[in-house]
């Protein structure tokens, strides 16, 4: 039955499709994750909904509290949602070099927004950060980057989901962030069956994202565990907004452009497997569809003029 | 044998401003001495005094990590290009939620 009593009840459970256009033989398949289709259109509302019934339980949220959360957007959006129906308020703190959609959504589902400089990168936004939660002791920070109910979800939901639906499931692909969709649905994945690639796809920015980041000074989220990856890749704009259009063009599927990011890996390890003439049934995830995207330009005219237009902007 | 090197910008003093510089070696490790020898310091940038890659830098051949190639060891083909980035995670975002939780 497709019935339920509130929004928060119909997190997950989200269609795998095949891309029979796209996949490279009858032997060596494609399926997609539409996570899209969630509550706030993204991936992260499973991680939203995880974090705050999880803080709630040990008491860290009560009621009329403030969450504070450093996002650059679908997360926030997320949140956003969840903190509404739940009776809290969000600020938000991010770049302000993210999409309008994204900072409109926000505002929209009522949460607060504290920009950090685009200008001076991760310096900027390490400061703006570590003030306001000095000024608001008070603040709940969920912080998903290190929040094990972030992976939890995915061990607990994405994970079975996928495997339920694609018993013969050789290789999973999923963009790399806060890597809570990687960690606990490749754990679970590979607790089921070690035999199963998981593989990571990272976006790689233009050089303002990077900013003059001393290498000291670097950040890997306290979730990321390597071992439970099987590889690692980093996509490049022009590859990522390449296969984006690539599949909308040819599938009718209409995805954000990490998920182009990860289709790209996800094709490579397809036509790998039929290299070695293996089956396969490669599933990868869309974390969100275009929509949010639009106004960067990425969608339209040559994939020079869409790269340029990217640069400088955190398209995933 | 030709491997096309991509420098981050934060170690382009090593590469006097040179976005792209040139190098050999059949594995990484050998083609960071190479580097290092036309560009000095800047393995000391990439590498622990242990001498395994420092954790914060990311280095991939042809878009691949290198710590599922081998990490040091990883092989290496004329034509390959191998990028080396800082360890950024959610864009640049992910440290400055981290550090303000350590206040």
């Amino acid at each position: 039955m497709a019935r339920y009593e509130s929004l928060l009840d119909l997190c997950g459970d989200t269609p795998l499709v095949g891309l029979p256009r796209l996949s490279p033989s009858a032997d060596v398949r494609i399926w997609a994750k539409l996570e899209d289709r969630n509550p706030t259109g993204s991936v992260k509302d499973r991680a939203a909904t995880y974090m705050v019934r999880a803080a709630e339980a040990d008491g860290r949220l009560r009621p009329g509290a403030t969450i504070l959360e450093p996002t650059s957007g679908n997360t926030g959006i997320a949140l956003a949602m969840v903190a509404k129906l739940q009776g809290y308020r969000l600020v938000c703190v991010m770049p302000e070099n993210v999409s309008t959609e994204r900072i409109q959504l926000l505002r929209m589902y009522g949460a607060e927004i504290i920009f950090s400089p685009a200008a001076g990168g991760s310096n900027q936004a390490v400061a703006t950060a570590k003030q306001i939660a000095a000024e608001h002791p008070d603040w709940v920070m969920l912080y998903q980057y290190g929040n094990e109910a972030n992976a939890r979800a995915h061990y607990e939901t994405t994970g079975p989901e996928l495997l339920r639906d694609l018993p013969t499931i050789t290789h999973f692909v999923a963009g790399l962030g806060t890597t809570g969709t990687l960690m606990g649905t490749g754990r679970y994945l590979r607790e089921k069956n070690p035999d199963i690639q998981v593989i990571a796809a990272e976006p790689r920015y233009g050089e303002l994202v990077y900013g003059l980041r001393n290498i000291d000074e670097g950040y890997v989220p306290e979730l990321y565990d390597a071992s439970v990856l099987s590889r690692r890749f980093s996509v490049g704009t022009r590859d990522a907004v390449l296969r984006t259009r690539q599949l909308v063009e040819v599938e009718g599927l209409f995805v954000g452009f990490s998920t182009g990011a990860v289709f790209h890996a996800a094709l490579a390890a397809a036509h790998e497997a039929v290299k070695a003439g293996r089956k396969a049934d490669v599933a990868f995830l869309v974390a969100d569809a275009g929509w949010k995207y639009l106004s960067t330009g990425g969608y339209t005219g040559t994939l020079a003029d869409a790269e340029s237009s990217l640069e400088g902007q955190l398209w995933a | 044998m030709a491997i096309d090197v991509r420098i981050p910008t934060i170690l382009r003093s090593f590469t006097g401003g040179s976005k792209a510089v040139s190098g050999s070696g059949e594995t990484l490790a050998e083609l960071l001495d190479d580097l290092d020898a036309r560009h000095p310091g800047v393995k000391g940038r990439l590498i622990t005094p242990e001498g395994g890659l420092h954790r914060f830098v990311n280095i991939y051949v042809n878009d691949e990590d290198v710590r599922f190639l081998g990490s040091l060891d990883a092989k290496l083909n004329d034509g390959d290009t191998v990028t080396i980035l800082p360890a950024v995670a959610g864009g640049a975002f992910g440290i400055a939620a981290a550090l303000a939780l350590r206040g």
